[in-house]
C-alpha cells in the first residue's frame, strides 16, 4: 500500500478548579504543553497524535457549574462555557476529596466533550490519568489501527476490530421481520413508531458522519439455512455458535439487494421461529444460552430470535397474533448498530463512569471518535485508490485518462492534502468533510467507465494476430542458428580430431 | 369552561397514544389477491393466466422511512427514489396467436417490453429511465440494461396511463422493446421472490419452472400504478399486479385428448391459500359454445358459478374459492380437471373480431417493405385502431411509400405521428389512427432500405438476422353483446386493468409477430484472412530474401549428375555429341 503519514492533533483544555492544582507544576497556570503519541501501523504508515494541551484555572462561571450536586448537573452546566468544536476536549480537574464525583469514581465522561477528572495527588499520576480520558475521548492505537485493517497484517488484528463497517458515504439500514410460518402465527410490529421513538435520533445524530436510510419488510417463508438442534433437558432447541455462520445465507437470497442506491445495508433481522421449532435459543461458545438471544455478523448485521410463546389450549384461534414488544427487540439493535460502528463502551477501566447518551444513543464525543477513525480511513483509502490508479497506468501504457478524470484526480489529491493539514490544525470537522470529498473524487476516477474498455485489447493479443508473420520469419532465422551452432561446435572438434 | 377544558384534555390524552396502540387489531393497510383463470382455447390448448394483486394504502413517493409488509421493498423503493407513476414490465417467451386462441388476457410482445409514466417532477426523464431499466434488469436478471435510445420512444398515442394521473403529458413516457431476449427461468425466480408467499403457499406453488417453460407461450408481467383507494378518490393507493400467462398444449401431449387437469399441466396440486391472502380463486372458463351446452365436465363441483361479459363476450366460471373451508373438506387437495363429454368439433372457431399479422415483403438484400394485415371481423361495426410501429434505424423507411388499402380502396388515417430515426441515436415511430370499416382486412405497406452497419455494431450471430419489434394495436372494440354494468372488481382478472369506456366497446391491446430482418452482413473473418495472406507473402519474400543474403556458395563438383543430365546424356549420344 501507499505511504501515508498523519498527524492528528487534539485539542485538550485541562481546567484546575481550586484546590486540585497539584504541587509540582512546572509552571504557573496558565500554561501550554504539547504531548505526542505514535501510533505505528505497519513500515509506510504511521499516525502521530498530538494532544495540544492548554492547562488553565477555571473561571467563576465554571466553578458555580462545578459546585452542582451530581455530575449530570454538572455537565448540563458546563455545556456551554466550553469550546463545543468537534475534536477538542475540556477536562475539568477536581480536589481529590470533591465529593461531585461518586465514591470509587475517578473520572466521570459527560454527554457532551467533556470530563471530570479526580485530582490524583502528583502531576504524573495526573498526567496517565489525562491521557486515558483523552483516548477514551478521542482515538485509541486500536481504533486507528481497526480503522486501517486493510495495512495491518493478518494476524496482528483482533477479530473484533474487524467488525467494525468501512468508511463510506452512506449507509441504508434494514430492518426485516422474518416469519417463516404464517399459518400459525400473524406477527405485527410497530415498526414505524419503533424506528420514529429509537432509530431516529442516533441516525440524527450519525447523519454528520454519512447519509443513512431507514427501511423495514417483512419476509414471509424465510428459514434460516440451520435446523436448530433439539434439547430434550430444557425442552428447547438450539442454535450452537458454530453453526451461526450458516444461518444467514438463505435468509440474505430474499433481502433483496438494495437495488436503487450503491450504499452499505445493515441487516437487522427479527426471527420468529416457527412452532415445531421453538423456543429457540442461540448458544455461545460455552454452551450456555445467550442472554439476549442474538447476535450480529461482522460489517453486516445482527439476527434476534423472538420466541413465541405457544398458545395453552390447542383451540385457540389459528393464526396466532403475536404483537412484538418493540423496545426489547431496539435495545439490541442498537446495542448491535454501536457494535457495528466500533462504539463498543467496554474495555474500560472501573474507575470510569460514563454518562448514558440518553435519548440520542450516541455521545458527542462518541461521535468525534467515529469520526477520527473515518477521516484517518477516508485517507488511507484514497491514497489507496489513486496509488492503484497509478499502478494501473504504468501496466497499460496506452490507457487514456480523459480531462474530466484527471480533473478527479486533482481534486481527490487536494482534498486529501486539505483533509491532512486540516488534521494538523485539530479541526476535525471539516478534515472529514475533506476527507470524504477525497473520496468521492477517487472513486469516480478510479471507477470512471473509460478506464475500462481499453482493457480488452492488450499487447500479447496482438502479438497472437501477427503469429502468421512471425512463425514463417522466424523458421529460416532458426534454423540459420542451428546451423551456426553446429558449424561452431565441428570448428572446436576439428583442431582435437587433428591432435 | 374548565370542566370542557378538562374533558378536552382526557379526549387528547386517550387520543394520543390511540393510533398506536390500536396496532394488534390494525386495520390492514395492504390486501393481497390471487387469482387463476384457467381457459381451454378453441385449438384445444389450456391458457393459464395467473394473478397476483397486492394493493398498499400508502403513498410511495413520500420517501423518507418506508415500511413494507405485502408489497416487495425492492420494487418499492425503486418507484419512490425514481419518480415512477407507472411501471409495465413483461418478459414473454413464444406468441399469442391470436386468431386461433381469441383474445387474450393480457398480451405482451415477444421478448422484454417496458413501459413507464414517470412524475411530473422528474426533470430529466431519459437518465431516470436508463437509471431504471438498469435497476430492473438487475432485479429481474433480464438484459434490460440494453435499452437504451435507439430503441427507446415515446408514442403520443397509444399507452395512455392505465392508473390515476392528471394529464398525460407523454414527454414523461418511455416504451421499448427488446425483442432479442430470451425469458427462461432466470428471470421467474426474482419474479417469484417478488410474491409474500413465495412459491412456498396458495396459488403460486403451481409455479414450477420445468413446466411452466414445457409450453406455447409463456409471459410474465409487473404491473404497479396509482389508484384510488376509495370511490370519493381523495387519497391515492398503490397496486402491484404481477401476472403469468401459460399456454399449455394439451392436445398433442396427452394423446389427442383435450381433457386435463391441474396435476397433468402442473404437476402440482394446490392444497391451500395464501395465508397472507384475502382472496384466492380459481376460475375455469365453462362457457357453453354455439349454444350446446353441457359439453364439458369439471370435477371436483365448483364453489360457485360466475357469469360475466369479457371482452365482449359472455363467459360462464366455474369459481374455487380455497379460502372456503369446505373446499378441502373432502380430499386434502385441489386437482382441477375438466373433461370433454363428446368431441369437440374444431371447424367453427371463433374467430376475434380484431386480430392483425405482419410480415417482411421483397427480395435482396438492399430494399424491403413490411406488410401489416389488420382484420376487422365485426359484422356491421366500424371502429378506430391506434397503430404504432417501431422500427429501428438501420432499416430506413420510405415515409412517401406508406400505403392503407382497405377493400381495394385507399383509406386515409386520421392521425398520424411520425417520429425520423437518427442514425445510431434513435428509432423510427410511426404511429396512427386508422379507421377499420366492417368486415374488411387493411393492408399497410412501408417500404425500406437495409443500411450497412459498422463493423462493431453487429451483434453475435449476424446471420440469424435482426429482430423488429412487434407493432402494436390499441382499440376500442365493439362488443357483440351488451355489456351490462358488472360490478369490475367482482370479475376474474384483468377487467379492472384496463377502463372501459362504455358498455359497448371494450379495450383491447394487441401485438403483431416480430419481424426477422437480414441485413447485408460482412465476411467477419476477412480481416484475419487478410492479416494471414498479407503476412505469408511477407514471410516468403523474406524468407527467400534472407537465405539468399545468409547462404554462402560453393561451387560443386558433379559427381554422376542428375536425372536431367543422364537424360541430356542419352539424348547426346543419340545425336552423336560428346556427353556432358
Amino acid at each position: 500500500a501507499a505511504p501515508v503519514q498523519v498527524q492528528l492533533v487534539v485539542p485538550v483544555a485541562v481546567v484546575f478548579s481550586p484546590g486540585s492544582v497539584p504541587g509540582d507544576l512546572p509552571r504557573p497556570l496558565p500554561f501550554r504543553d504539547v504531548q505526542e503519541m505514535e501510533i505505528s501501523v505497519n513500515l509506510r504508515t504511521s499516525v502521530t497524535a498530538r494532544y495540544e494541551m492548554v492547562f488553565r484555572s477555571t473561571t467563576a462561571q465554571e466553578e458555580a457549574a462545578l459546585a452542582a450536586v451530581t455530575p449530570r448537573e454538572t455537565d448540563a452546566a458546563l455545556r456551554p462555557l466550553q469550546d463545543s468544536s468537534m475534536g477538542s476536549l475540556t477536562i475539568y480537574v477536581v480536589p481529590e476529596t470533591s465529593s461531585l464525583l461518586p465514591q470509587g469514581i475517578s473520572v466521570y465522561v459527560g454527554k457532551h466533550r467533556s470530563a471530570l477528572v479526580r485530582a490524583g495527588g502528583s502531576l504524573a499520576a495526573l498526567h496517565t490519568r489525562l491521557r486515558q480520558v483523552t483516548q477514551v475521548m478521542s482515538f485509541t492505537a486500536t481504533s486507528i489501527a481497526a480503522a486501517l485493517s486493510d495495512r495491518v497484517a493478518n494476524g496482528q488484528l483482533s477479530p473484533d476490530a474487524r467488525r467494525n463497517l468501512k468508511s463510506s458515504l452512506g449507509y441504508e439500514i434494514t430492518f426485516s421481520l422474518l416469519n417463516p410460518d404464517p399459518k400459525l402465527h400473524a406477527v405485527d410490529w410497530d415498526i414505524e413508531g419503533a424506528v420514529n421513538r429509537y432509530v431516529k435520533p442516533v441516525v440524527d445524530k450519525l447523519s454528520l458522519v454519512a447519509n443513512f436510510s431507514v427501511d423495514s419488510q417483512i419476509l414471509y417463508y424465510a428459514v434460516l439455512g440451520v435446523t436448530p438442534r433439539y434439547d430434550k433437558e430444557s425442552s428447547s432447541f438450539l442454535l450452537s455458535a458454530h453453526s451461526l455462520p450458516h444461518v444467514i445465507n438463505p435468509v440474505e437470497a430474499r433481502l433483496g439487494s438494495s437495488a436503487a442506491s450503491l450504499y452499505p445495508v445493515l441487516n437487522f433481522l427479527l426471527y420468529v421461529p416457527e412452532r415445531s421449532h421453538s423456543p429457540l435459543y442461540i448458544q455461545d461458545k460455552n454452551g450456555a444460552p445467550v442472554r439476549t438471544n442474538a447476535f450480529h455478523s461482522p460489517r453486516w448485521g445482527g439476527i434476534m430470535v423472538y420466541n413465541v410463546e405457544a398458545p395453552a389450549s390447542s383451540q385457540a384461534s389459528i393464526p396466532l397474533h403475536v404483537d412484538v414488544d418493540m423496545a426489547r427487540v431496539m435495545e439490541v439493535f442498537l446495542a448491535q448498530l454501536r457494535l457495528l460502528f466500533g462504539l463498543s463502551r467496554e474495555e474500560l477501566p472501573p474507575e470510569f463512569l460514563l454518562e448514558s447518551p440518553g435519548n440520542e444513543g450516541l455521545a458527542d464525543w462518541e461521535l468525534d471518535h467515529l469520526l477520527w477513525a473515518h477521516t484517518v480511513e477516508n485517507i488511507a483509502t484514497v491514497s489507496t485508490t489513486l496509488t492503484s490508479l497509478a499502478q494501473l497506468l504504468d501496466k497499460i501504457g496506452n490507457i487514456v485518462i480523459k480531462d474530466d478524470v484527471a480533473s478527479e484526480v486533482y481534486r481527490a489529491v487536494a482534498s486529501v492534502q486539505s483533509a491532512l493539514s486540516k488534521l494538523a490544525m485539530g479541526h476535525l470537522h471539516s478534515a472529514f468533510q475533506a476527507s470524504k470529498e477525497a473520496v468521492t473524487s477517487s472513486e469516480r476516477a478510479f471507477f470512471d467507465p473509460s478506464l475500462l474498455h481499453l482493457l480488452y485489447f492488450p499487447d500479447d493479443q496482438k502479438f497472437a494476430i501477427y503469429i502468421p508473420l512471425f512463425l514463417p520469419m522466424a523458421v529460416p532465422i532458426l534454423l540459420s542458428l542451428a546451423k551456426i551452432v553446429r558449424e561452431t561446435r565441428q570448428h572446436k572438434k576439428e583442431p582435437t580430431k587433428m591432435d | 369552561r374548565g370542566m370542557a377544558a378538562a374533558a378536552l384534555l382526557l379526549l387528547l390524552l386517550v387520543a394520543g397514544p390511540g393510533p398506536r396502540r390500536a396496532g394488534a387489531g390494525r386495520e390492514r393497510r395492504d390486501a393481497l389477491r390471487e387469482e387463476l383463470l384457467l381457459s381451454p382455447l378453441p385449438t384445444g390448448d389450456v391458457a393459464a393466466t395467473f394473478q397476483f394483486r397486492t394493493r398498499w394504502d400508502a403513498d410511495l413517493q413520500q420517501g423518507a422511512v418506508s415500511h413494507y409488509r405485502l408489497f416487495p421493498k425492492a420494487l418499492g423503493r425503486l418507484v419512490a427514489a425514481l419518480g415512477v407513476r407507472e411501471l409495465h414490465l413483461a418478459l414473454t417467451q413464444g406468441f399469442w396467436r391470436t386468431r386461433f386462441w381469441g383474445q387474450p388476457p393480457l398480451q405482451a410482445p415477444a421478448g422484454a417490453e417496458l413501459w413507464v409514466w414517470f412524475q411530473p417532477t422528474v426533470t430529466d426523464v431519459d437518465k431516470a429511465w436508463k437509471e431504471l431499466s438498469n435497476i430492473l434488469s438487475g432485479i429481474f436478471c433480464a438484459s434490460l440494461n440494453f435499452i437504451d435510445s435507439t430503441n427507446t420512444v415515446t408514442p403520443t398515442a397509444s399507452f395512455k396511463p392505465l392508473g390515476l394521473a392528471n394529464g398525460t403529458d407523454h414527454h414523461l413516457l418511455r416504451y421499448a422493446v427488446l425483442p432479442r431476449e430470451v425469458v427462461c427461468t432466470e428471470n421467474l425466480t426474482p419474479w417469484k421472490k417478488l410474491l409474500p408467499c413465495g412459491s412456498k403457499a396458495g396459488l403460486a406453488v403451481l409455479l414450477k419452472a420445468e413446466r411452466l417453460f414445457h409450453s406455447s407461450y409463456h409471459s410474465q408481467a409487473v404491473h404497479i400504478r396509482p389508484v384510488c383507494r376509495d370511490a370519493s378518490c381523495l387519497a391515492v393507493s398503490w397496486e402491484l399486479r404481477q401476472t403469468l400467462t401459460v399456454v399449455f398444449d394439451v392436445f398433442s401431449s396427452g394423446q389427442g385428448k383435450k381433457d386435463w387437469s391441474l396435476f397433468k399441466m402442473f404437476s402440482r396440486t394446490l392444497t391451500d391459500a395464501c395465508p397472507l391472502a384475502s382472496q384466492s380463486k380459481v376460475y375455469v372458463d365453462i362457457s357453453p359454445k354455439n349454444k350446446e351446452k353441457e359439453l364439458l365436465e369439471v370435477t371436483p363441483p365448483p364453489t360457485s358459478v360466475h357469469e360475466a361479459v369479457v371482452q365482449g363476450d359472455k363467459k360462464t366460471y366455474a369459481v374455487y374459492d380455497l379460502l372456503s373451508p369446505s373446499l378441502f373438506n373432502t380430499s386434502r387437495s385441489l386437482n382441477v380437471q375438466l373433461k370433454w363429454k363428446r368431441p369437440q368439433d374444431s371447424s367453427e372457431m371463433p374467430i376475434p373480431v380484431l386480430h392483425a399479422q405482419r410480415y417482411v415483403g421483397g427480395y435482396g438484400l438492399q430494399t424491403g417493405e413490411i406488410c401489416t394485415l389488420i382484420y376487422n371481423t365485426h359484422p356491421y361495426r366500424a371502429f378506430p385502431v391506434i397503430l404504432l410501429e417501431t422500427v429501428p434505424w438501420y432499416l430506413r423507411l420510405y415515409v412517401h411509400t406508406l400505403t392503407i388499402i382497405t377493400k381495394g380502396k385507399e383509406n386515409k388515417p386520421s392521425y398520424i405521428h411520425y417520429q425520423p430515426a437518427q442514425d445510431r441515436r434513435r428509432p423510427h415511430l410511426l404511429e396512427m389512427l386508422i379507421q377499420l370499416p366492417a368486415n374488411s382486412v387493411t393492408k399497410i405497406t412501408i417500404q425500406f432500405e437495409r443500411a450497412l452497419l459498422k463493423w462493431t455494431e453487429y451483434p453475435p450471430d449476424p446471420n440469424h438476422g435482426f429482430y423488429v419489434g412487434s407493432s402494436v394495436l390499441s382499440a376500442l372494440v365493439p362488443s357483440v353483446i351488451a355489456m351490462k354494468d358488472v360490478d369490475m372488481e367482482q370479475s376474474p382478472l384483468f377487467t379492472s386493468l384496463f377502463p372501459s369506456s362504455d358498455g359497448s366497446s371494450y379495450f383491447v391491446r394487441l401485438y403483431t409477430e416480430p419481424l426477422l430482418v437480414n441485413l447485408p452482413t460482412p465476411d467477419f473473418s476477412m480481416p484475419y484472412n487478410v492479416i494471414c495472406l498479407t503476412c505469408t507473402v511477407v514471410a516468403v519474400c523474406y524468407g527467400s530474401f534472407y537465405n539468399l543474403l545468409t547462404r554462402t556458395f560453393h561451387v560443386e563438383e558433379p559427381s554422376r549428375g542428375g536425372l536431367a543430365k543422364r537424360l541430356a546424356n542419352v539424348i547426346r549420344k543419340f545425336r552423336g555429341v560428346p556427353p556432358l
